[in-house]
């Protein structure tokens, strides 16, 4: 009974999450400009993050919740990175 | 899912009502994202996942594996304390890149260095000095 | 003591955080404790401005208005995104003069503003104290000054300064 309630429920959660990414990304592709971009990759490496958080919850292993962290510090230090590059031209002063 | 078929279903339905609000906040914040017109608009949408969406989803992970072992798991809210931390800093930093491209276009839609005293802005670009002297960044904040 | 301990509260989460990440073992606590100390001594090299707080008290006042802002907010924007064009919507920036000066304050004043959903957190021009946010529904302008100095900088001068 609780297994079924889990099955949908982490399925239902993982179709939406990859909608998500699948529209963060279309952002990102489309632009129009770089800021759009540097958001739509951001929107992207939370939605990633979460996305490897259910993969945990599915799979009932930690390992899942270590890649998150690493993602979600990747990706805060990319997009720092990215703009600070809009914003002068380059990275480091 | 088999580790998870002795859960209660009490439990079970918590974790599914988190997982499903977190990634359906998350989905409707990318949605927005990518629907809404202009990019001052569309930086307010992905706060819906990281503020709720992510809270929710890391709520439900530490439901579910506090009850499948039997003690505290509490390593998940690292990543929601990492994220509420982090957004701000990136929020900000993209946002101000944001406003220093379009002033330096001149761009209208957008308050010039100084909204409330907008007579030095104008004087001074009267004098013919490129928009982007004038449309200096304050980089002395916090 | 305090050259030993430079930051105890910082370098006490350090531990805790230590703990959650790996086990709760004595072994592990002995190597938390010497991470934090090697991360104390580092960031006093370093010289930051160490923050003071006035009011304690205050703290769980302020996270819990916060966290309930953030739900209404989530409510209000969710139902803006989903609700299409049925009602024509104006976001637009507003400039606020700010009296709290104190680094620390502003600090938690831009996580709080950026948080929420529906406003953003853009300039602070630290020469005025004038802030530039942009609200993406916006009703009324000085409603929305009114409400940042009241609910939140009234509060956060209390606690730092």
């Amino acid at each position: 009974m609780s297994q079924s309630i889990l099955v949908v429920a982490v399925t239902a959660a993982q179709v939406m999450l990859a909608l998500a990414m699948a529209l963060a990304l279309a952002r990102m592709i489309r632009g129009p400009r770089a800021q759009d971009r540097v958001l739509g990759l951001d929107t992207l490496y939370v939605n990633s993050m979460l996305m490897l958080l259910v993969f945990g919850m599915r799979t009932g292993s930690a390992l899942y919740f270590e890649a998150a962290l690493i993602i979600a510090m990747l990706g805060f230090v990319a997009t720092v990175a990215l703009a600070k590059f809009l914003m002068r031209g380059e990275v480091i002063e | 899912m088999s580790h998870a078929a002795d859960l209660p279903p009490g439990v079970a339905v918590v974790v599914a009502f988190f997982v499903v609000l977190g990634a359906g906040l998350t989905l409707v914040g990318s949605f927005g994202f990518y629907r809404l017109r202009s990019f001052y608009d569309r930086i307010h949408a992905p706060t819906l996942g990281t503020s709720w969406g992510t809270a929710a989803i890391v709520m439900a992970s530490m439901i579910l594996f506090s009850a499948l072992q039997s003690r505290l798991v509490v390593h998940e809210i690292l990543i929601g304390i990492f994220v509420t931390v982090t957004t701000p800093v990136t929020l900000m930093l993209l946002g101000r890149a944001a406003l220093y491209r379009d002033r330096a276009e001149r761009n209208p839609d957008v308050p010039a260095m100084d909204p409330p005293k907008g007579s030095l802005v104008a004087s001074r670009e009267d004098d013919g000095e490129p928009a982007a002297a004038v449309a200096q960044p304050d980089v002395s904040g916090p | 003591m305090s050259r030993i301990f430079p930051y105890p509260l910082m370098m006490a989460s350090l531990v805790v955080v230590w703990l959650v990440l790996t086990s709760f073992s004595p072994g592990q606590l002995v190597v938390g404790v010497a991470v934090a100390l090697l991360a104390g001594q580092g960031l006093a090299a370093l010289h930051p401005v160490k923050p003071r707080l006035r009011r304690w008290d205050l703290i769980p006042k302020l996270v819990a208005i916060v966290l309930y802002d953030i739900v209404r907010s989530n409510i209000a924007v969710v139902s803006i995104i989903l609700g299409g064009p049925r009602r024509v919507r104006r976001s637009g920036f507003v400039s606020i003069p700010l009296e709290l000066r104190d680094p620390t304050g502003l600090a938690v004043l831009s996580v709080i503003v950026t948080s929420t959903p529906g406003t953003a957190w853009f300039d602070y021009n630290a020469a005025r104290g004038v802030l530039l946010i942009h609200v993406f529904d916006l009703v009324d302008e000085e409603g929305w000054r009114e409400l940042i100095k009241s609910r939140y900088e009234h509060l956060l001068m209390e606690i730092f300064e």
